[in-house]
């Protein structure tokens, strides 16, 4: 390994430890090299705490369902479930959903309310490459609860 | 030349079930980042970035589209019966232009 390719590396590892401790992180070193129009765990994290309004999110009551190999990333079926009572006091009121490695983080934003009786939404998502899907949930409540997804893309579907 | 949406809610329902309503929208959803093969200038993004379904009036879902939701965007959700109705669904495309569609139920 040249000098140079030793500096990133580091430099990266650095980074990593000092963004936010989302065990998620592990992938940050990977996609260095392409610094381009990317998203990164780091942006993830950025937007999700836009959407959450800086409040941390608790691992946990949030089930991402992904297929665990998608081979063809332009569509790929995406099933979000909240364990949540969904009643007038206790309810989920917004899913974020982003993509740790396509060109933007942001997938989709649900707004959910107790009407719905369950808390769980299905859709079709591009995926670029192989990458973490995470999502956050918002509680009526004001807590944020996160759960994560790997994905493996054979063909990525984000054209460009 | 936009397709007619698809939405499947089912026609009877007993009070205080848990009903799924599915959704399919014909849309491209350009995503902006593609390039044109022969100009090699990018396609400007087109897509659906709202979509609402109401029961009788009361928002029941929404949903703030970007461009990673695959083409054709297709929705599954729950809602719960509570009395007889009309589901109504709208999609906003970029550029403000909406469409719509709705669905009938009956509770008993």
């Amino acid at each position: 390994m040249s000098k140079d390719k030793l500096k990133t590396a580091v430099l990266g590892r650095r980074q990593m430890l000092k963004s936010v401790g989302l065990g998620a992180l592990a992938l940050a070193g990977t996609g260095l090299g392409s610094r381009s129009a990317q998203a990164t765990p780091e942006k993830a994290n950025e937007y999700l705490s836009k959407m959450t309004s800086g409040v941390a999110g608790t691992q946990g009551k949030v089930t991402v369902k992904l297929p665990e190999i998608a081979e063809n990333g332009r569509t790929v079926p995406i099933t979000v479930t909240v364990d949540s009572p969904m009643t007038d006091g206790d309810y989920v009121k917004s899913v974020h959903v982003v993509a740790e490695g396509n060109p933007n983080p942001e997938v989709i934003s649900f707004n959910l309310s107790p009407a719905m009786g369950k808390a769980e939404v299905s859709t079709r998502m591009r995926l670029g490459k192989t990458q973490n899907v995470r999502a956050a949930a918002i509680m009526s409540d004001g807590s944020v609860f996160t759960g994560t997804k790997e994905v493996k893309v054979t063909i990525g579907g984000c054209g460009g | 030349m936009a397709k007619k949406p698809r939405v499947k809610v089912p026609k009877k329902a007993s009070s205080g079930d848990i009903i799924q309503i599915k959704t399919l929208m014909s849309h491209k959803m350009e995503t902006g980042v593609r390039k044109d093969k022969k100009t090699g200038k990018l396609i400007p993004r087109k897509i659906i970035n709202k979509f609402v379904c109401k029961f009788n009036g009361k928002e029941v879902m929404s949903a703030d589209l970007h461009p990673a939701v695959a083409a054709n965007p297709y929705f599954a959700f729950f809602a719960k019966a509570t009395e007889s109705g009309t589901f109504d669904f709208e999609w906003t495309e970029d550029g403000g232009k909406t469409i719509t569609a709705s669905g009938d139920i009956t509770v008993s």
